[in-house]
Parts: C-alpha cells; sequence; structure tokens
C-alpha cells in the first residue's frame, strides 16, 4: 500500500509540529487541560457537523444534548451504578467506565432520533427557519426537564477516576486527561472509518450530498437521518462523560456556552467537515487555555466567539471548507 | 425471474408480443408539483425486452413521468403498475429493490464520492460482497471508468459522468432502466457511444425507457415510442412509423 503524501504524512506532521510547539508553550499542566476541552468541544462539534451535512440545520439543541448527556451519565453512576468516589481497582474502573460510557451513549443516541422524528422530521419541507426555531424550542425543552428533574443549581458528578497523576517530561499529567483524550480520538477515528469505509457511511455522504439521487439508489433518507442523529447524540453523550468526570459538577444550563463553543468550532473546521470540526475542537480548547494562561480568564469567552466572528467574516467556508455535504 | 410461458424474448421482438409480456404500465397518471398539473393523464406501458423512448419538447413532462415510475413522485389520480404490481405509492427507495433502475436528468453522480464507491452506491440494495461481476460487467460497458475507480466523481469530464451515471444505474440489476436524456451535452461522437451502449444493455435483457431531446436518435435505437405534449401522450407507435409521421418530422426531427 503507498502512503499518499498530501493525506497522510502532511498532516499528521502539521499536527505534531502544532502539538510539540503549543506543548512548549504551554507547559504539561496546561497542555493536558486544553486536550482535554479540546475532546469535549471536538465531540459535540462533530455532532453540529454531521447534521448540517446531512439536512443543513444548525441544531441549537445539540449543546443542550451535550447536556443531558452529563447528567444521563451521572444519574448512572450515582442510582444506577451506586457509585460516590473513586475507584482504585484498575479492571473495575475501566469495566465501570465503559458501562457509563456505552449507555450515556445508547441512550442519548435513542434521545437524538426520538426529537429528530419528532420535532425536525414534519418540518422537513418547511421554510429553514421553521425547524431552526425549533431547535430553540427543543432546546429550552431539554433544560426545563433537566432543571425540574435535577434542580436549577450545580450536581455533583462522582469522581470514580483516581486524580493520580504521572510524571510527564518534567510535568505531571492526570490519568483521566490520558484516558478522556484517548477515548475522544478512539471515537474519531471509528466515525471516520464508519463514514469513510462503510455501506451506511456511504449512504450517508451520499445523502448528504444529494438526497433525491441517494433515495435512486436504494437509501432510505428516512432511516439515514435518523441514523445521523443517532451518532451525533452519541458523540455529545460522550462528551457529557468526560464533561462530568473532568469538572465534578454540572449544571442545567451548561450546554450553552460549551455549545457555543462547539459550534464555533465546527464553524472554523468547516461546517459539514468532520475532520474540520474535530481540528477545530482543539484550536478553540487551545485559544480559551491561552486566554486563561495569559491572565485573562474572564476574556476567554470573549476570545472563542472573537474567532467565530473572523471565521464567518474572512472564511465562512471554515479551514477546511465542506466535506460531507454539496451545498456550501 | 419468474418463468413466463415462454422464453425471454429476444430483443425487438418484444414489440411484437403479446400484452401479458407488460412489465410497466401508467395509466390515466395525473401528477402535480403543487398546484402545476404537470401531468394530465398519462398512459403508457413497456413491454419486456422493449427499447420504449419518451420524447417531447422541454417542459413537456418526460422528467415529472420518469419520476412518478420510480417512486421520487406518487400520482395524484391513475396507477403506475410493475410487474402486476400497483406501486403508485411505493417509496423510491423501496422501488430500487423490486427492480425500478433510474438514470436521472442531469446524471447526478456524488461528486465528491470515488468513482467506485458512485458504483457501489448503486449496487445499495444487493449483498455488498457479491458485486463483483457486476463492476465488471460495467467496466466491459465503460473501459474508461475502470482506469478512474479511485477518482471523484465530480472530476470526471460530462461523457464520464453520463457513463458513471449510467452504470451506477446498471449496478442495481434493474429489470427495467429509466435513462433521462443520457446524450444532453455530449460530443456527437460520446452521443453515437452511448446510444450503442444503450442497445447493448438492453441486448442483455434489460428493459429501457429512454427519455430523449434527440428525437432522431432515439427513434433510431428504440421499438416504440410516446410522444408527449404539455403532459399528455400525443402520439404513440413503433418507431418506424413515428419517424415518417408528418408532426413528428415538422416538430421534434427538425424537418
Ligand atoms: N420541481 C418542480 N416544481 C414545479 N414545477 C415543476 C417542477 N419540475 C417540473 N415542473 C413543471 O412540470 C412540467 C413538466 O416538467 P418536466 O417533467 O421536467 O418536463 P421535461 O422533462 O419534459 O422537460 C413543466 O411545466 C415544468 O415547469
Ligand atoms: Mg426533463
Amino acid at each position: 500500500m503507498t502512503v499518499d503524501f498530501r493525506r497522510v504524512i502532511r498532516p499528521v506532521a502539521i499536527g505534531t509540529i502544532a502539538l510539540l510547539t503549543e506543548y512548549a508553550l504551554l507547559g504539561t499542566q496546561q497542555f493536558a487541560n486544553a486536550l482535554t476541552l479540546g475532546a469535549i468541544y471536538a465531540l459535540i462539534a462533530l455532532g453540529y457537523t454531521m447534521v448540517y451535512g446531512i439536512v443543513e440545520l444548525i441544531n441549537f439543541a445539540h449543546g443542550d444534548i451535550f447536556m443531558v448527556g452529563s447528567f444521563l451519565a451521572m444519574w448512572i453512576m450515582t442510582t444506577v451504578l451506586g457509585l460516590s468516589g473513586p475507584v482504585t481497582n484498575l479492571l473495575n474502573l475501566v469495566g465501570l467506565l465503559s458501562i457509563v460510557m456505552f449507555a450515556t451513549m445508547v441512550g442519548m443516541g435513542f434521545i437524538g432520533m426520538f426529537i429528530e422524528r419528532f420535532a425536525y422530521r414534519p418540518l422537513r419541507h418547511a421554510p429553514r427557519l421553521a425547524p431552526l426555531i425549533t431547535a430553540i424550542g427543543v432546546s429550552f425543552i431539554l433544560q426545563n426537564i433537566i432543571s425540574s428533574l435535577f434542580g436549577p443549581s450545580p450536581v455533583n458528578v462522582p469522581q470514580i477516576v483516581p486524580l493520580d497523576k504521572f510524571a510527564f517530561m518534567g510535568g505531571k499529567i492526570g490519568y483521566l486527561n490520558v484516558f478522556m483524550v484517548v477515548l475522544a480520538v478512539v471515537l474519531m477515528i471509528a466515525l471516520q472509518l464508519f463514514v469513510g469505509r462503510t455501506r451506511l457511511g456511504r449512504a450517508m455522504r451520499s445523502t448528504a450530498q444529494d438526497r433525491e439521487a441517494a433515495e435512486l439508489m436504494g437509501v432510505d433518507i428516512n432511516q439515514t437521518i435518523a441514523i445521523t442523529f443517532f451518532i451525533a447524540a452519541a458523540l455529545a453523550g460522550a462528551g457529557g462523560v468526560i464533561q462530568g468526570l473532568y469538572f465534578g459538577s454540572i449544571k442545567f444550563d451548561l450546554g450553552f456556552f460549551v455549545g457555543l463553543k462547539a459550534f464555533t468550532a465546527a464553524v472554523l473546521g468547516g461546517i459539514g467537515n468532520t475532520t474540520g470540526a474535530a481540528i477545530g475542537g482543539f484550536i478553540i480548547a487551545f485559544v480559551e487555555v491561552y486566554a486563561t494562561v495569559l491572565g485573562y480568564t474572564q476574556w476567554s469567552e470573549v476570545a472563542v466567539f472573537t474567532v467565530l466572528i473572523l471565521v464567518l467574516v474572512f472564511r465562512p467556508s471554515g479551514l477546511l471548507g465542506q466535506q460531507l455535504g454539496e451545498r456550501a | 425471474m419468474t418463468a413466463a410461458p415462454s422464453a425471454v424474448p429476444a430483443p425487438g421482438a418484444a414489440a411484437a408480443a403479446g400484452s401479458d409480456d407488460v412489465l410497466l404500465r401508467l395509466e390515466n397518471v395525473h401528477t402535480y408539483y403543487g398546484h402545476i398539473h404537470a401531468l394530465q393523464g398519462v398512459s403508457l406501458e413497456v413491454r419486456r425486452g422493449e427499447i420504449v423512448t419518451l420524447i417531447g419538447a422541454n417542459g413537456a413532462g418526460k422528467t415529472t413521468t420518469l419520476k412518478t415510475i420510480s417512486g421520487l413522485l406518487h400520482p395524484r389520480e391513475g396507477t403506475v403498475t410493475f410487474e402486476g404490481r400497483d406501486i403508485s405509492r411505493t417509496a423510491a427507495h423501496q422501488l430500487v429493490r423490486a427492480g425500478i433502475g433510474h438514470s436521472p436528468e442531469g446524471r447526478r453522480i456524488f461528486s465528491r464520492l470515488t468513482v467506485l464507491e458512485n458504483l457501489k452506491m448503486g449496487a445499495f440494495t444487493r449483498p455488498q460482497n457479491d458485486i463483483e461481476g457486476d463492476l465488471d460487467h460495467v467496466f466491459e460497458l465503460f473501459p474508461r471508468l475502470k482506469e478512474r475507480t479511485s477518482q471523484r466523481g465530480g472530476s470526471l469530464s460530462g461523457g464520464e459522468q453520463q457513463m458513471l451515471a449510467i452504470g451506477r444505474a446498471m449496478m442495481g440489476r434493474p429489470r427495467v432502466l429509466l435513462l433521462d436524456e443520457p446524450s444532453l451535452g455530449l460530443s456527437p461522437i460520446l452521443v453515437q457511444q452511448i446510444f450503442a451502449i444503450i442497445q447493448e444493455i438492453n441486448s442483455t435483457g434489460t428493459t429501457i425507457l429512454l427519455v430523449e431531446q434527440n428525437a432522431l436518435q432515439a427513434l433510431i435505437v428504440a421499438n416504440r415510442g410516446y410522444v408527449l405534449q404539455t403532459g399528455e401522450v400525443a402520439l404513440s407507435g413503433l418507431s418506424a412509423d413515428l419517424r415518417e409521421n408528418e408532426m413528428v418530422r415538422k416538430a421534434y426531427l427538425g424537418e
């Protein structure tokens, strides 16, 4: 098998150099922090971009789906599994984390499909503004359901992963950071393989490019769109699990800002482009961490949204442009 | 395929075959776009093994007829029957499995998918480990596609895209192939090639319903033809007779 320089080696080289530079500039601690945040943003951004690619809808409720995911994970850990603190046996820990991750992702996947079925599908042929407004409505509904179930104040998430750190190149990195970044990267690679190599992935890309032509190939459009919403919500759910474990507390309005940042990441990478969304997620996280490191913590959000505005003004198609769909 | 009393008729002979060999039948079909009454009672039939052409001016309703057959549109009145089964309400994606292949107007290939991926999409409804033979068959018909399997569909020339669109539709092993203006925008040499390939596809047992602006060529390869005018069948008959018809000669053959 030949390795295509442009497609494989160059991006890997650029990525490695960029990461080493960041590492040198930020130091171990903040670098790990940025990567973890980036993993969360990237997982959510993928959902924005996939849904936009296939139905041309900016799913404003997607940040709230992530928030619901963080609550679902917390509920599974506390109520279902009865966990309250660190699990020190490594084997148990891995098993429990897998259960939490799997259950949250599947649960959120079905919630995402349900929302598409009842909120968006009936409006598929309506003017574009209608589903957009509905998405905002869904966002309010999700926030209200969670705040009435779990209350309006922050809720603690049991820290089941011990906060141990190991020495790494003169600094210290938490096992938690490593676990979460590895997990996010594995999920993203799995997604790329699914979309790029499988029959259903081809159906998704075809549907995104030309829905009618895809139908003529025998693709069930409704089913394909439902699968897309399932995957998008499942990835947001994975982000929700990480959020809870990493920050230790969650709140019903969490999805708003995190969602907006992930949306920025999706736009930055080129809305509709899955690779772009993943890269955008990490870039946004680094921008935010820089602002904090330089002492402008309260300005970090301003920095992120400045990026959004700059992209929209100067490069609306994003860094990598459209990929999943056809229409810009 | 269920065995008919006689074997599959030889190409060309189908035109003379009995009406029990009708593969596809439209009866008094009315199709609308909102309030626009595009098809106003179209009736036609396509028999097993035939090439039937549908000619008519721009806006006559040719594309609408094909879309109504393949399930992208549904008639408000009238019926579409395929192999004796009423498919007027059946969704497009189910009709692919039933045996209807539709190569749409404007080619509509997936420009960001590779040539091979486009062909695999054509075989979407089939077991993916059973398509090697079909790929070989398509590459035999269109050797140029074989050299370009890993190229993106969008990077092909117009003629190659048309070949890909036809090849893609063939990958679903259709019993009837609907072709919407396959020669549009192609150079005269390519037009000849495409028509030759249409005949070759037909000679191996695929029934064809061909929509064409190039009425002369269409009436040469087809067994029978229908002339569509503002959503109605104005004229129909054997291609040879239509070629001699005064009205057809004036309006569509530019004489
Ligand atoms: N998407 C559409 N919306 C509204 N009217 C349409 C649409 N497509 C076609 N029509 C109308 O339906 C009629 C038949 O069109 P069509 O089937 O595309 O004709 P043809 O293929 O023979 O050129 C025309 O009057 C055309 O304007
Ligand atoms: Mg047309």
